[in-house]
């Protein structure tokens, strides 16, 4: 227990130490984003009749945030200290994988709620949003951080240099938040379009995530829920796996 | 009582290279322990396979009677191990990094250890000092305090004084000298082998993933040598004599 502590704590403050490049600049990036769009779009997009764009955007910029910045934590973390060499003394550590994967993953969603919840209050200055179901939006936050944390640990474990990371991040992270509704209801889309988001698990964790400040979503949220937890479920039972042989980390 | 190191039969291969192809060893508790061989012997994939970062093709590897797979959690408790490679983490200072290693083998607060483990690596005026603002051979030696940290009972080094300066060599030796006394068991890997003369009381010698002779010390120099030689000329001859 002392075990998994000290490792959540060292990966806390990892992030922390550097807080201004981890937590204060993602949230500018997600207000920019709030600025241009809702200035761009605000009298050309009307998703829900009673809820105005700029506040419909709010619930998909912090999810976005929150997933992208999880996603960063645990993977940049793992292959920096794979870098350095210094994984090893985790490695040399009586610490069982299950252990490692809860700290790395618990790290990982940490920083993806605070930079959430840094773009939530930062974009009260300029629009409220309801907040209906705040259960919802609390159980889609832990989720989504925690199912891209763990998908940042196989990130991670697998890339061998930053440049694979990188593109990890921009062939697989980055469309499948731009392409899930963050910007739109897919109800806008044509219907092919609409289709393929419906293959998205991003779709529906911020579906399920807008759910709880609008009371309004294009599917239920206990599907929402059913799909990001069975995704979650699933992408940990992989990640759980290739630490518990080793993959990569243990010759 | 079962011996601090317990090696059978562990063979490894990486690729077309046989890092270690079949190794017997035991190493008794409080011993003084030398681990020599040429660049690329298998020396320190047979401490990775010890140390479970390797995962040997065949063969059994125990820590104080605990295997390093089946029961790794026992096995890691009671082995520090000092990596060859000079690796750090930069985010932290000595201290932090320290206190973290601590908290990973299970012990809260720890600081008076630290605090003597600094002092006989003459590192307390480095304690608050970040990592990446350290000199090759203070890393070295924040390497083997790290290893230290949890007093483990079976202590390996590979290479620890590589890098290090007169002075501190003889202040490092000093130290592990005195854990020996109290009991830890201590391996060593060196190519400094008047080290490993004056500290190991026996020597394994390994070539390609062999070990092509064990002994005590004085028996190595005895049956290499003249009487006269030291273990570098009883090394040489040994190297020579093994296909
Ligand atoms: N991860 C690896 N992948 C491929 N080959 C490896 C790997 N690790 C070690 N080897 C090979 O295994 C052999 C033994 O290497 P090892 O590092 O154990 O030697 P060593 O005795 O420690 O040498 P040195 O004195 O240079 O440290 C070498 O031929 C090395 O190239
Ligand atoms: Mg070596």
């Amino acid at each position: 227990m002392i075990g998994f502590l000290t490792l959540l704590r060292k990966e806390i403050l990892r992030f922390w130490k550097v807080g201004f490049q981890t937590v204060a600049a993602p949230v500018v990036t997600a207000l920019l984003y709030l600025l241009i769009f809702s200035h761009v779009l605000a009298d050309h997009v009307r998703v829900y009749d009673d809820v105005p764009y700029t506040a419909f955007l709010v619930p998909g910029l912090v999810m976005m945030s929150i997933l992208q910045n999880a996603f960063a934590n645990s993977s940049s973390s793992l292959i920096q200290s794979k870098v350095t060499g210094s994984v090893v003394f985790m490695l040399l550590a009586p610490i069982s994988y299950r252990a490692f994967w809860a700290a790395y993953v618990a790290a990982a969603a940490l920083r993806g709620l605070l930079v959430g919840l840094g773009v939530y209050l930062v974009t009260l200055a300029f629009t409220g949003v309801r907040l209906e179901a705040p259960l919802w939006i609390l159980v889609f936050a832990l989720l989504g951080g925690a199912m891209l944390g763990t998908l940042g640990v196989i990130a991670g474990i697998w890339a061998d240099k930053f440049d694979q990371l990188a593109a990890f991040q921009n062939f697989l992270i980055m469309p499948l938040t731009f392409l899930s509704g963050v910007f739109y209801s897919i109800h806008s889309l044509p219907p092919f379009w609409r289709e393929v988001s419906h293959w998205n698990p991003v779709f529906y964790m911020i579906d399920g995530f807008r759910h709880g400040f609008f009371a309004l979503s294009d599917v239920s949220p206990w599907k929402s829920l059913a799909v990001v937890g069975v995704c979650f479920v699933l992408l940990s039972a992989l990640t759980l796996e290739l630490l518990r042989r080793g993959y990569k980390l243990r010759m | 009582m079962s011996p601090a190191i317990r090696v059978a039969g562990v063979a490894k291969r990486f690729g077309a290279t046989q890092a270690l192809a079949g190794i017997d060893l035991e190493v008794a508790e409080g011993e003084f322990f030398g681990l020599l061989g040429p660049n690329g012997a298998g020396k320190t994939t047979l401490i990775s396979a010890l140390a479970g970062l390797v995962r040997p093709d065949s063969g059994h590897l125990e820590v104080m009677g605990h295997d390093v797979q089946a029961d790794y959690r026992q096995a890691r408790l009671k082995l520090g191990v000092v990596p060859q490679e000079l690796v750090f983490d930069p985010f932290f200072s000595v201290r932090q990094t320290l206190r973290i290693q601590s908290g990973y083998y299970g012990i809260r607060r720890n600081d008076d250890w630290i605090d003597e483990i600094l002092a006989n690596l003459d590192l307390t005026g480095k304690a608050e000092a970040n990592m990446r603002s350290l000199s090759g051979g203070m890393k070295r030696r924040v390497l083997v305090a790290q290893a230290l940290a949890h007093k483990p009972p079976v202590i390996v080094l590979d290479e620890p004084t590589a890098g290090v300066d007169v002075e501190l060599r003889q202040g490092l030796w000093r130290f592990i000298r005195r854990l020996n006394g109290e009991g830890h068991t201590i391996v060593l890997t060196t190519h400094y082998l008047e080290e490993a003369e004056a500290e190991c009381g026996r020597i394994a010698m390994m070539k390609s993933g062999r070990i092509v002779a064990l002994d005590t010390t004085a028996n190595l120099l005895r049956r290499f040598g003249d009487g006269t030689t030291n273990l570098e000329d009883a090394f040489m001859r040994v190297m020579k004599e093994a296909v």
